[in-house]
């Protein structure tokens, strides 16, 4: 099966009905087929939530799946939100709940107008016949949709994240079937977003997997940790190629040159001053603060006399 | 949980406003654990018919179909700047409260999220509290008799995350696959911006405050006025009655004094209670910014004597 240059792809065999061309497009539409490198970009809150509706999964069920909601731009798709939707199945058959889904998605918009329907995920490790099902449905809500895999049975100790699109294919007037390009999925986040991964991350190096949220000194004392280790990996690298163990590149060279001009050149009494003057105001905004702290209090005791 | 407040906050709720939610979860043991959330959409003039009620019940039924625990055990608020400490706050707690005693309220904070670690705080009302509301009585007498001082309006509950081992394999593959935080905000040493705003808004608080205690001074002064006042009367009359009983003439019949000089009204101590502790939060934040920003100023100034 071609598929560009990416890597082959799972093909699903052809199932016995031959999928429909989708319907006049309801949303925005992206143009036909993705041109090469087409991106989809990913926020973790996404994730976070279809791993969690795994968890929270029926007895017996071997995957979830639910809706993706997004914007879409010109060259890519970006999935800000998501929602599980129940469904079944079985060996033969496999029942959505659509009402289920269209609800949902109506609730949603009430919230953030500006989300639509940009395909659907599943867990699990392969593209089944039954997603093909799946997806031919999902072509009627969206234009051309995307279907997300979240890999929750860990093959190869891996959580492979990865989405695909679909185009039809086969022989034309014989038997067609449908086949799942990959796309490249990247992961984007809001700034806010960074931190508060960065912050949920540390339970991965906790035994019983709990971190509370730290005081003001040791978030500093933190961060400029994380600095100091990134320096020395910069150091160690130029050592190497000082020494002669990995070949210099010019590009991490130049990289090199920027991160020494940014340290500014000032005089050491300007610097100083600066500095001193900062503290100043520092100190005397915290004797502000609590001076008008003991005058409430004062206050206080004044009133319940 | 976190996430979605965060991406709530992010997409919805630029500048001044405050963007809410509901939190779900279920009680265990000692603990209240939060499992999910979902948002609240804004209030807008031209959705009126929107009904907010329904809106909860259909979200809260949709998510037990995907077993996800419709519980209500509080509900989420960002905040400007600390500035949450209000009488809107106070009464949506107490409903809650009053209603599920479990409850809490988060409250996020974007900005300080945006320097560097998030902020994020679940306060309750203390018991004491809990009974003033419930009389709905604010006046002076009651306040003194409860006992309370802006301190202990709300007691702050410690936050703890959890996360699962599939969710910690999950944050493993992200860390992999993204690219490094190129932005260290919290090592900056710019904080004029912030700190100007902090104490604009501390500012306005401070002037509230003292037209409050204007005004209750004036009440205490009409009190003592009044009650100078009535002496006076009654001395009248006494002598009245003095002069009436020498010249053998029935004494004038006692008047009830209250009904004369009606007492004036006390004014309610709840919006000062408040104003204070607004006044309490803005202090803590500023000077634990403070305390960061005099550390970060320490190590630069100790680097350039290094240098030298």
């Amino acid at each position: 099966t071609p598929a560009g240059n990416a890597p082959p792809t799972a093909a699903p065999p052809p199932p016995a009905a031959t999928v429909p061309p989708p319907a006049a497009p309801l949303s925005p539409a992206l143009s036909g087929p993705f041109p090469g490198g087409r991106v989809v970009r990913l926020h973790p809150v996404v994730l976070a939530s279809i791993v969690d509706s795994f968890e929270r999964r029926n007895e017996g069920a071997a995957r979830v799946i639910g809706t993706l909601l997004g914007t879409v731009d010109k060259h890519s798709v970006e999935v800000t939100n998501c929602f599980s939707v129940p469904h079944n199945e079985s060996e033969d058959e496999v029942a959505v709940d659509m009402e289920f889904a269209k609800n949902m998605y109506e609730l949603h918009k009430k919230v953030s107008p500006s989300e639509i329907i940009l395909g659907w995920y599943a867990t699990g490790h392969d593209i089944t016949e039954h997603s093909v099902l799946i997806h031919e449905y999902y072509s009627r809500e969206a234009h051309n949709p995307i279907h997300l895999t979240v890999d929750t049975s860990l093959q190869n100790s891996r959580m492979s994240i990865k989405a695909y699109v679909s185009a039809p294919m086969g022989v034309p007037g014989k038997t067609m079937g449908v086949m799942f390009t990959p796309l490249t999925v990247k992961y984007v986040y809001y700034d806010t977003e960074r931190i508060g991964v960065d912050l949920i991350m540390k339970t991965c190096f906790s035994p019983n997997r709990v971190i509370g949220l730290s005081s003001d000194l040791q978030q500093v004392g933190s961060a400029s940790a994380r600095i100091q280790d990134t320096l020395t990996m910069v150091l160690q690298y130029a050592e190497d190629v000082l020494s002669g163990k990995v070949a210099a590149d010019n590009t991490v060279g130049r990289f090199l040159m920027d991160l020494i001009n940014q340290v500014p050149k000032i005089s050491p009494e300007d610097f100083e001053t600066m500095l001193n003057s900062n503290i100043n105001d520092l100190l005397m905004v915290t004797y502000l603060a609590n001076l008008t702290q003991s005058q409430i209090a004062l206050n206080e005791k004044l009133l319940s006399l | 949980v976190v996430l979605k407040i965060i991406k709530h906050y992010q997409e919805e709720g630029q500048g001044n406003e405050v963007v809410q939610g509901v939190l779900l979860g279920l009680v265990v043991d000692d603990r209240l654990e939060i499992t999910n959330c979902f948002p609240f959409p804004q209030h807008t003039e031209d959705d009126a018919d929107f009904d907010e009620v329904q809106y909860q019940m259909e979200m809260m039924r949709s998510l037990r179909h995907v077993n996800i625990d419709h519980l209500h055990v509080g509900w989420y608020q960002s905040t400007y700047y600390g500035s949450f400490v209000t009488r809107a706050l106070l009464d949506s707690q107490f409903s809650y409260q009053h209603a599920i005693e479990e409850s809490v309220v988060l409250i996020y904070d974007p900005i300080k999220t945006a320097q560097g670690s998030l902020s994020l705080k679940a306060y309750r009302l203390t018991p004491k509290l809990m009974e003033v509301c419930k009389e709905k009585d604010f006046s002076p007498e009651a306040l003194k008799k409860a006992n309370i001082a802006y301190e202990n309006m709300f007691e702050e509950v410690p936050i703890v995350i959890k996360n699962s081992y599939l969710i910690n394999v999950m944050l493993w593959e992200l860390e992999k696959k993204s690219a490094v935080a190129d932005r260290h905000e919290l090592l900056s040493l710019a904080s004029s911006n912030h700190l100007g705003k902090s104490l604009q808004l501390l500012m306005d608080r401070v002037d509230e405050m003292s037209q409050d205690i204007v005004k209750y001074n004036t009440y205490l002064r009409n009190v003592s006025k009044q009650q100078q006042q009535k002496h006076q009367y009654q001395q009248r009359r006494q002598q009245e009655n003095i002069q009436r009983q020498s010249r053998g003439e029935a004494p004038l019949p006692e008047e009830d004094i209250n009904k004369l000089f009606k007492p004036p009204q006390p004014p309610p101590r709840m919006e000062s209670l408040l104003i204070a502790g607004q006044i309490n939060t803005y202090c803590q934040n500023i000077k634990e910014f403070n305390a960061q920003n005099l550390g970060k100023l320490f190590m630069a100034q100790a680097l350039q004597d290094y240098n030298n």
